[in-house]
């Protein structure tokens, strides 16, 4: 069952895939991950991708992001084509337009929670906007504990942390790959509330790959992804409607779905 | 486990191949030099014994350490040798070194190493045999070999200068001479062949000969031979067969190269020792980086003996393929140097071969030292809790109390048996075991200064994002980068402790120079040659006094001599009273007057040794054998620049060469320097092994020989440096491996490649830079103590040599940018999607 993405309603998109197509490796051993996904990322919203495991929605977001190249097809991201950027070109995509927000934390043991959360601008070399940075520091409430290193601080925090950080550049989108993964349900859902707030407070835009429904409920729209591709669309969705509309997905046994197991594996 | 620990080592060839690298360079540098030592030795055995398998017996006259110097052998000698039944024939034998042949280029021949010989030729005498032209009839007659001809640039009919006993002397060159089998000499000797007189006169200095070279009558052994002669001639002659002589020829110069072996061990040994630290850091880092798998073994059941054997495998493994490697590599660096030698001494080289020793070395080094050093990260494995496979956290920092203390107890015991060993004066062995524990105290006390000095040294590279990152990183783990940094400190503090000895020793000698010496112009000998001490014509002196604008001139002669039962050299000096006004030399007791005949002054030390004082009467045997009797007028201060007896100028009756080797002249007020120069250099244009310099450009001639010598040192230390850097760019390497994720993450939040680079390159430059302090400290230690134990001979002065230590701190720093390219241009590969996903 295929549907076809309607056009933007509102307003332009943060994040742009036209026909997209990644393949991984060579005949016998070909395993295609992406099959023309074409889907625009509305700026100022939520999105949420779901899919069963090997549906390929970890690495559409990673295509989406910069951080895989594509097999065919383009990607925007604002206006910006990342199809054929070079490393300095991607380097600074990432330092201008993109934040991350990872399920392994991903904070550097050496520096404090601030020194962490300022690294994107130091690496910049830009000056942190002070009435924004408080403000996002309130926001994820970790007021408190900005002196402290990484290991002094729970997983919960570890996360605020990276999202403050991802936040605090104020990126064009800002991509989050599975941030609850590995967050008991409360520290999940603070990080979740809190990213859903910077999107309506704040008009930040950010993409988030989840397996777990209740996150996804979270979002404004969440895209189904199975087999590669794009298969169902919801919006404003509650933890039982993107449930349901898992349950109506059927993960396949064809060759394509094992061999995106496999890919699924890789990452 | 065993198959666990092999899959395990396979699983992680790099890190296998760059530890093993550590071994393999080590044992390469001992294995190697046993097999140069080894070959170059066979290669002189095979030498002298061709050069002896024309010769049955060999006669000399007996010579005694403790008595006069043996008078030549003299033709009445020959006929009682050859009066001896057995005794076919005698050639009496007129040889000297010291002929030192002036080539068509108008400069001196030289050699590295083999003699210059100048000796009469004998038809038929020792397997010559004439080349062309033909041998020396006449007295300004000469033959060379045909090395030396060739060497020398010139043929048969050139007019040939010659320098010997006697200043330079011209002859006609009527042939050339090689050696059975198409030698064109032996073993790179150059030789020189005169008629019977000339020989006597420029190479012996008196008639009469140096050896017998007996040949056996067919039927009669040379064993029989020499017993006979031995028994008709008495104890006053050594008799040997030629396969004695070329034995006890070839054992002096396998002594010589037993010490060069010793040397070249010793440069190995540190380079062994770095690499202990090396091999050790690896060990600590793969152990720590497998505490997850280790910790897996243990819950799974493994005992804690098993964990230690599986590194203890590993390093076995690593050890004895190392050892394979470096074995072979040390046959081939051997092999080549051996060969490299060998076409500069002009030898035939013996086949290689690998001699036990190196292969005993090999093994025993290259297994023994991975073991040992392996053995730390063992116990450590031992210590993962089986809990660690569940936990994330690695293994938190241990406090570095303990490492302190016993760093500090280790460096306090070295710095005690440096002292003990250096007060003595001679306890090599204490003073070289308190250098090694010093270096191992200072390793362990590395890690706790290194924290703040690796901080401050960061602030340097703080300005910017990727120089902070890389600062933090160094201080991450301070173990890891004080041991790193050690093993270059190693390296550092020896050739810096080389130094500032140097370097002390040229500005005493400097010092002294100034304070003592008031000659304006030294006329020496320039000393490329071993075997004799370039000396000029005597009559050279009053031309010299002659000359507008000197205002006095001194002359030496110098030789040896038996003063009372002591052997020693002794200077004939013309003029005492100028001599001592040159050399600020003052009277402690008596007078320093013009010397008389029978009169003999003597410096405070030498006096103070040999018990003699003023008025004392001295029996003195000089080169020429007669014994004299001097009196002990004056005994002067102690000098750097005149040391022993002085006599006067009738001694130089007593000496075979009366030749000066050194003249200093004191130029009148006023006079231009550059005029008299000029006029000596007129004087001495057939003297090319004289030179004239002033103070300045004699004590720069002085530095150059020390700076040589740091140059050698720093040349033989550069393979322990060369394995610290290996250290640094492992080390490094791991830590990247180690972070991937970070780098991932950095470069996901848009650090660039070239900042990547920089921020690796940063971490590394701190470390080496760290390293080299902390050997430029330890270095400047051990030499401040073995300069102040040297202050009785002449080194008085401590001088920190700031500008090699500037240079060696910059190098340092070169070093780390060096180290850095692989490990960070593996970082900057580093796949972002990849390292974030990184388990």
């Amino acid at each position: 069952m295929t549907v076809t993405v309607s056009p933007p309603v509102r307003t332009e998109s943060a994040a742009r895939a036209a026909d997209l197509w990644k393949v991984y490796g060579s005949g016998e051993a070909q395993v295609v991950a992406l099959r023309g996904v074409s889907t625009e990322i509305e700026a100022g919203r939520f999105t949420a991708i779901m899919g069963p495991s090997g549906s390929g929605k970890s690495t559409l977001m990673h295509c989406l992001a910069g951080l895989d190249t594509a097999t065919r097809g383009e990607v925007f991201i604002g206006s910006t084509k990342l199809t054929g950027l070079n490393d300095k070109g991607l380097t600074k995509l990432r330092r201008e337009q993109v934040g991350f927000i990872f399920q392994q934390f991903n904070l550097l043991p050496t520096l404090s929670a601030k020194e962490n959360i300022l690294l994107p601008l130091a690496i910049a070399g830009r000056k942190p906007d002070e009435g924004w940075f408080d403000t996002v520091i309130s926001t994820v409430g970790l007021g408190d504990r900005l002196g402290h290193r990484p290991s002094q601080l729970s997983g919960g925090q570890q996360q605020r942390v990276a999202c403050a950080r991802a936040l605090v550049a104020r990126p064009g989108v800002i991509f989050a790959d599975e941030p609850t993964g590995n967050l008991d349900s409360r520290s999940g859902a603070e990080v979740l509330s809190f990213l859903r707030r910077s999107v309506r407070e704040f008009g930040q835009t950010i993409v988030m790959v989840t397996h777990d429904p209740t996150a996804a409920s979270y979002a404004d729209r969440v895209l189904f992804l199975a087999d590669g591709q794009i298969v169902n669309e919801l919006t404003d969705p509650t933890p039982q409607t993107v449930l349901d509309a898992m349950q109506k997905l059927d993960p396949g046994h064809g060759p394509a779905a094992a061999a995106q197991d496999q890919d699924e594996e890789r990452n | 486990m065993l198959r666990a620990t092999l899959k395990s080592l396979l699983g992680r060839k790099l890190r296998l191949a760059l530890s093993g690298l550590a071994v393999v360079l080590g044992v390469m540098f001992v294995a190697g030099s046993f097999v140069l030592t080894d070959t170059l030795s066979r290669s002189f055995e095979n030498l002298f014994d061709t050069a002896y398998a024309h010769t049955d017996v060999v006669v000399t006259p007996h010579a005694d350490r403790e008595g006069p110097p043996p008078k030549p052998l003299t033709v009445q000698d020959k006929e009682t040798v050859e009066s001896v039944a057995g005794v076919a024939h005698a050639y009496p034998v007129a040889q000297a070194e010291g002929a030192r042949v002036i080539g068509a280029d108008g400069k001196v021949v030289t050699t590295v190493g083999p003699p210059r010989i100048g000796a009469n030729w004998i038809d038929g005498q020792g397997g010559a045999e004439i080349r062309e032209g033909r041998a020396p009839h006449a007295d300004d007659e000469i033959m060379l070999n045909v090395a030396e001809a060739k060497l020398a640039g010139v043929k048969v009919g050139d007019q040939v200068g010659v320098l010997t006993l006697q200043p330079k002397k011209m002859f006609k060159l009527v042939g050339t001479f090689g050696y059975a089998g198409g030698l064109d000499g032996r073993g790179g000797v150059l030789e020189v062949r005169f008629t019977d007189k000339t020989a006597q006169e420029l190479m012996l200095g008196q008639p009469g000969y140096s050896y017998f070279d007996v040949q056996a009558a067919p039927g009669t052994s040379p064993e029989a031979v020499r017993d006979a002669v031995k028994a008709k001639l008495g104890g006053a002659y050594d008799v040997k067969t030629g396969a004695e002589m070329a034995k006890a020829i070839a054992d002096q110069f396998k002594s010589v190269l037993d010490g060069l072996n010793k040397v070249l061990l010793a440069f190995g040994g540190v380079a062994l020792f770095v690499g202990t630290f090396l091999i050790l850091n690896i060990f600590s880092i793969t152990v720590a980086q497998r505490t997850k798998e280790l910790a897996l073994a243990r819950a799974l059941g493994a005992s804690r003996k098993q964990m230690i054997w599986s590194v203890i495998v590993e390093a076995l493994i690593v050890g004895l393929a190392g050892a394979i490697v470096g074995l072979a590599a040390g046959l081939g660096v051997g092999f080549v140097l051996a060969n490299v030698a060998a076409g500069m001494a002009n030898l035939t080289l013996a086949p290689i071969a690998l001699p036990a020793g190196a292969v005993i070395a090999a093994f025993a080094v290259g297994v023994v030292i991975t073991t040992l050093a392996a053995l730390l990260p063992a116990l450590r494995a031992a210590r993962v809790a089986p809990i660690a496979a569940l936990q994330e956290v690695a293994t938190p920092d241990r406090p570095l109390t303990r490492l302190t203390i016993g760093g500090a107890v280790v460096t306090a015991t070295g710095s005690a048996l440096i002292a003990y060993g250096l007060t003595g004066g001679g306890h090599l062995w204490p003073m070289l075991g308190g250098v090694g524990l010093a270096f191992i105290g200072v390793s362990l006390l590395s890690p706790i200064i290194g924290r703040p000095v690796v901080a401050l040294l960061g602030r340097l590279f703080s300005w910017s994002v990727p120089g902070r990152l890389g600062r933090l990183n160094s201080g991450r783990n301070p173990r890891r980068t004080a041991i790193t940094a050690a093993a270059l400190m190693i390296g550092i503090a020896l050739i810096t402790g080389a130094s500032t000895v140097l370097h002390s020793g040229d500005t005493s000698l400097r010092g002294a120079a100034n304070r003592q010496v008031k000659a304006d112009l030294l006329i020496t000998g320039e000393g490329s040659s071993n075997d004799v001490l370039p000396t000029f014509a005597a009559d050279k002196v009053d031309k010299i006094r002659q000359i507008a604008g000197v205002a006095s001139v001194t002359s030496s002669v110098t030789t040896g001599a038996l003063v009372g039962k002591q052997p020693h050299g002794v200077d004939i000096v013309d003029d005492l009273p100028a001599y001592a006004r040159q050399l600020s030399l003052t009277p402690r007791a008596g007078t320093l007057p013009q010397l008389g005949p029978n009169q003999v002054v003597v410096d405070a030390e030498t006096a103070d040794e040999d018990h003699v004082k003023v008025g004392d009467t001295l029996q003195v045997t000089m080169d020429k054998g007669e014994q004299v009797a001097y009196t002990v007028v004056g005994v002067h201060n102690k000098s750097d620049f005149a040391h022993g007896f002085l006599f006067g100028p009738s001694a130089s009756a007593h000496v075979v060469a009366a030749q000066p080797y050194m003249a200093m002249v004191t130029l009148a007020p006023g006079a231009s320097e550059k005029s008299v120069r000029d006029q000596l250099a007129t004087l001495f244009t057939d003297d090319p092994e004289i030179t004239v310099s002033n103070r300045a450009e004699y004590l720069d001639q002085q530095s150059g020989q020390i700076s040589t010598l740091l140059t050698m040192v720093t040349v033989l230390l550069g393979l322990a440096i060369i394995i610290a850097v290996l250290g640094v760019i492992i080390t490094l390497w791991l830590s990247v491996l180690e972070r991937t994720r970070e780098i991932g993450l950095l470069r996901a939040v848009g650090l660039g490649r070239g900042a990547t680079m920089r921020m690796i390159t940063v971490e590394s430059v701190v470390i080496t830079l760290f390293g080299t302090l902390l050997g430029l400290a330890t270095g400047v230690g051990i030499g401040a103590a073995i300069v102040r134990s040297l202050k009785g001979d002449g080194i008085t002065e401590f001088a920190v040599p700031w500008s090699q230590l500037s240079a060696y701190l910059v190098a340092g720093a070169l070093v780390g940018v060096i180290a850095a390219v692989l490990p960070s241009i593996k970082a900057a590969r580093t796949d972002v999607l990849r390292a974030i996903s990184y388990e």
